[in-house]
């Protein structure tokens, strides 16, 4: 299974137990992302400035 | 096994050749000569071989058949004796700037004098591999690019792949090893310490290789000599008349020139301390570490490269095309990663 960054929209792999809302950082360009989807696997950069985000 | 020797082996360039062939596990280290140091020991002129290396310079009159000859010697040099290296070996890749642009006049034209054997021109193949990989392979003539040249034309190469280009603005700030080995009025410490100077503002030699490799009408170009002893760190401003490319656009245009070239990394990150190619932690390595930033305001792209000069600017890139000429992984040789922190 695997998305594009939607930053540098390289070809990312998820690993088999990844879930939505998981947060990754893209190997390419550094961004951490987050799992929106998972049919289709999509991803979003992560916000970085919310306080209750993701906690 | 491949035996090849050096000539000119007591400068930076020749030292860091050297010091890469040493440890090459499909190469055996033939002749080094330097004319100066002819009888010396290697560690000599480089004391961080002392212990590896064992082999003295030889003058060059005694230089005899080899499988590779590398030639480090001054811009002008290589070219009078040319013949003879030719007879000397079957492959010969060059580190000076004697044989890398294809017509005599902009020969003339970059360096003020004319070309020696201008018919000779064409039989060499520039070096840069993420440029002419596949010519490379099949060449016995390589010349390695400028080292400026090779961090300006690495950053501006998936720019003009892709993008319409109006003007370049690009600068480079480079460290004191450019300057050579041989010490001047100039690079006396009291001098040079502490200085950023501006040593070429324009009508810098490696332009042409620049115009000529990325195949532009011009380049402003600019050098500054800053506190560093290696590196080069060049920022280029491309300026376009059309819309600029998007983000992702342009990451694609990177990702296109560079995702498989072992020695170019794409540097943008959005966070950390390190988000853009830096020198610092790229001495010793072959590596080109190369980035960019859209400036919508101002319909400008910055593209931004660093590198060792000494290394993916001349030895590394050498021993990179040496690999590329016998075939065999462009990585050999080449693995270290540098230091961090430096």
């Amino acid at each position: 299974m695997a998305a594009e960054c939607p930053v540098c929209v390289n070809e990312i792999d998820f690993e088999d137990d990844t879930i939505v809302g998981e947060l990754l950082a893209c190997p390419f360009c550094g961004t951490e992302l987050e799992v929106v989807n998972l049919g289709p696997p999509t991803l979003e950069v992560a916000p970085e400035l919310d306080e209750d985000w993701g906690q | 096994m491949i035996r090849a020797s050096i000539v000119g082996g007591a400068g930076y360039a020749g030292g860091e050749l050297i010091r890469l062939l040493h440890s090459h596990p499909e190469v055996e280290i033939g002749q080094i000569t330097s004319r100066s140091r002819a009888g010396k020991f290697i560690h000599s002129s480089n004391p961080n071989l002392r212990k590896l290396l064992t082999k003295k310079f030889c003058s060059p009159d005694e230089l005899t058949g080899c499988d590779v000859l590398f030639l480090c010697l001054p811009h002008g040099v290589a070219m009078k004796s040319i013949d003879h290296y030719m007879s000397l070996a079957p492959k010969i890749i060059d580190l000076s700037a004697d044989f890398r642009l294809d017509s005599d006049l902009g020969y003339e034209v970059a360096y003020g004098k004319p070309h020696l054997r201008p018919e000779l021109l064409q039989t060499f193949t520039y070096g840069i591999a993420e440029l002419h990989r596949d010519r490379i392979a099949t060449s016995d003539y390589v010349s390695c690019a400028g080292c400026n040249a090779t961090a300006v034309i690495l950053a501006l190469l998936p720019i003009i792949q892709s993008c319409s280009v109006n003007s370049i603005v690009a600068e480079v700030k480079v460290g004191s090893s450019e300057a050579g080995s041989q010490s001047s009025e100039g690079s006396h410490h009291p001098v040079r310490s502490g200085a950023v100077r501006s040593y070429r503002p324009t009508g810098h030699r490696h332009v042409a290789e620049m115009k000529q490799a990325l195949n532009i009408g011009a380049v402003s170009f600019s050098a500054t000599s800053i506190e560093m002893v290696r590196g080069i760190v060049a920022t280029c401003h491309v300026f376009s008349e059309q819309t600029l490319p998007k983000e992702r656009d342009l990451w694609k245009a990177y990702n296109l020139a560079y995702l498989n070239e072992p020695f170019v990394r794409v540097v943008k990150d959005r966070s950390g301390i390190h988000r853009y190619p830096e020198p610092k932690q790229l001495a010793g390595t072959n590596f080109c570490d190369v980035g960019f930033e859209r400036d919508a305001d101002n319909n400008r792209i910055v593209a931004i490269s660093a590198l060792d000069n000494l290394m993916k600017g001349a030895a590394g890139q050498a021993v990179q095309n040496l690999n590329i000429m016998i075939g065999i992984s462009e990585r050999i040789g080449l693995e270290f990663a540098g230091l961090y922190p430096a």
